[in-house]
């Protein structure tokens, strides 16, 4: 089943100027896919029209075969949880348990049940430790968990994570690596936004493209990063490793270090 | 003559239980692109502060030894006078921007006003910058209402506007898609060109490898490391300070140990793999 079908999506914040122009998109339940583009291409608002956060202009949104518009964003965001790009916008409580709990204790959930998410949620985000800290005494890269835990706690079945490595070190990457894969053993569709292209080929296989407004590219991503016309329209570049199999003349399709490994003097 | 040099620098925050650095010492000469690296909460902002003077000044807290700007105590020179020879890019843009300024043409010329800079020569300066930063369609919009991105690449503009001697910049890609990073390093090519002495925060070591001279590893409150950025780059070491190695690099340990290629140097750019992998292969 679709988690996410999107039929001749539009969107405006304002009346001349069109943020996302006709897309259409199907993402599968359980399925892992990356949205890559420039700054301004149209990634984040197309998120955010997933959870209700932003309403197209016109076109249809499903999500779980349900007609989006005819949900409240705060049933939507139960079903697609989307974690923001900027933590600050996010988060507004004392401690990071309070931060975990707040969706949870809105929705009424009986207090042993939100303790026991909160607990789980913070221990696969690396909080357990935290709990009763500040999020604003921890780093930036640390929030950024807080705000992931936030999301998992709420135990949606889509979710997205906008810009996850941002100011993230080698730790932070292989902390959200581990988290993308626990997410996905238990079915959840995970959906990012990155300009971190080693990040994108190591979690995830489906890649879709964006450049001004639109959708350009939707395929796995040994076709992605080796179709040059595309990548150019999209201002992007292949990862380091790519272009030093592609200057070499190696065997195209080689994305990381692994391909090229088997590739060389096979 | 060393422009900038710490002599055996420790710093304690006023609340803190420990020390955030110790014993640091270093010189960086005029015209060096040096990068800091290190993991998240080492110290690498707090390094920044010290240079720039806002240790123990603005940020306060327990600090012995002495930090020289081209020779002098930058201790008996006010923040004021500091500015004009060092610039900082904060790593948060939005705590860069005023929050005076209703466009950001003038956002990034305010620094310019408040010196007292002549009119023609602010308007002169600040459209040179927005072309170079490629922030030019910005150029009326409110400042607070910018993207991630948009916003850094507007506080990178207004700080380099005045042209510091020494700038000292603060992950300033985090936002940045992989056409504005390149942007960015290409203005700190320029930069360097222009015999300016650029200090870099950035975890982005691939971008690091292709442009710094020299890059200093801080891990546990010492500078563990500070050679040229190849030697760095090329040490399986720096993985063990919660640093990644560059692509080219780990790929490269990957075919010795498997004993595919030998080296005889570790490659830590593009470049420096293809020259030594061209030619060589099945």
């Amino acid at each position: 089943m679709d988690a996410i079908r999107f039929e001749h999506v539009s969107f405006a914040y304002d009346r001349d100027f069109l943020a996302v122009d006709d897309i259409s998109l199907n993402i599968q339940t359980g399925e892992k896919v990356a949205i890559i583009g420039q700054n301004g291409a149209g990634k984040t608002t197309t998120v955010k029209m997933m959870n209700g956060l932003l309403r197209p202009k016109s076109g249809k949104i499903l999500v779980f075969g349900e007609d989006a518009s005819k949900k409240t964003t705060a049933t939507l965001s139960k079903m697609v949880g989307y974690v923001f790009q900027n933590p600050g916008d996010q988060i507004f409580n004392q401690t990071v348990y309070s931060e975990i709990a707040y969706s949870l204790k809105y929705l009424k959930i009986e207090k042993e049940e939100i303790e026991r998410r909160v607990n789980a949620a913070a221990q696969m985000c690396y909080l357990s430790d935290e709990l009763q800290t500040n999020p604003y005494d921890l780093p930036f890269s640390i929030r950024k968990f807080v705000t992931i835990a936030s999301v998992v706690a709420m135990d949606a079945d889509v979710v997205i994570l906008d810009e996850p490595t941002a100011g993230q070190d080698l730790l932070g990457l292989l902390h959200q690596k581990e988290i993308i894969r626990k997410l996905h053993q238990l079915g959840k569709t995970v959906i990012t936004i990155s300009h971190d292209m080693e990040f994108v080929i190591e979690n995830f296989d489906r890649i879709v493209v964006m450049a001004d407004k639109k959708i350009i590219g939707d395929a796995n991503k040994r076709d992605i990063f080796w179709d040059f016309d595309l990548l150019d329209k999209a201002a992007l570049k292949q990862p380091v490793v790519a272009q030093l199999a592609n200057r070499l003349e190696l065997k195209r399709n080689i994305i990381n270090i692994v391909d090229f490994v088997n590739e060389y003097e096979k | 003559m060393a422009v900038l040099e710490l002599l055996d620098v420790t710093f304690k925050y006023q609340l803190a239980k420990e020390t955030i650095l110790e014993n640091i010492s270093l010189s960086i000469e005029k015209g060096e692109f040096i990068a800091l690296v290190g993991r998240n909460g080492v110290g690498k902002t707090t390094l920044c502060s010290i240079m720039r003077g806002l240790i123990p000044t603005f940020h306060t807290g327990t600090m012995s030894g002495k930090v020289l700007l081209n020779g002098l105590d930058i201790n008996e020179m006010s923040i004021g006078d500091l500015a004009l020879h060092i610039g900082f890019v904060f790593q948060n843009p939005f705590v860069q921007v005023s929050g005076v300024k209703q466009t950001v043409f003038e956002e990034v010329a305010y620094g310019l006003e408040n010196l007292g800079v002549e009119r023609s020569e602010i308007i002169r300066r600040v459209e040179v910058m927005l072309q170079q930063l490629n922030i030019e369609h910005l150029r009326s919009k409110h400042p607070m209402q910018l993207s991630g991105g948009q916003s850094q690449r507007v506080a990178l503009a207004s700080v380099l506007v005045m042209d510091p001697e020494i700038l000292i910049i603060d992950e300033p890609t985090s936002q940045l898609d992989p056409q504005g990073t390149e942007e960015v390093f290409e203005t700190i090519r320029l930069l360097k060109e222009r015999k300016k002495t650029i200090i870099l925060v950035e975890h982005k070591v691939d971008w690091v490898a292709e442009y710094a001279d020299r890059v200093i590893v801080i891990n546990d409150k010492h500078i563990v490391k500070d050679a040229s950025t190849s030697e760095v780059f090329s040490d399986p070491m720096l993985l063990n300070t919660g640093n990644n190695l560059p692509h080219v690099a780990l790929l490269a340990l990957r075919l010795q140990e498997l004993g595919k290629v030998n080296f005889d140097l570790i490659p830590t750019t593009l470049d420096e793999a293809y020259d030594q992998l061209k030619g060589r292969e099945q």
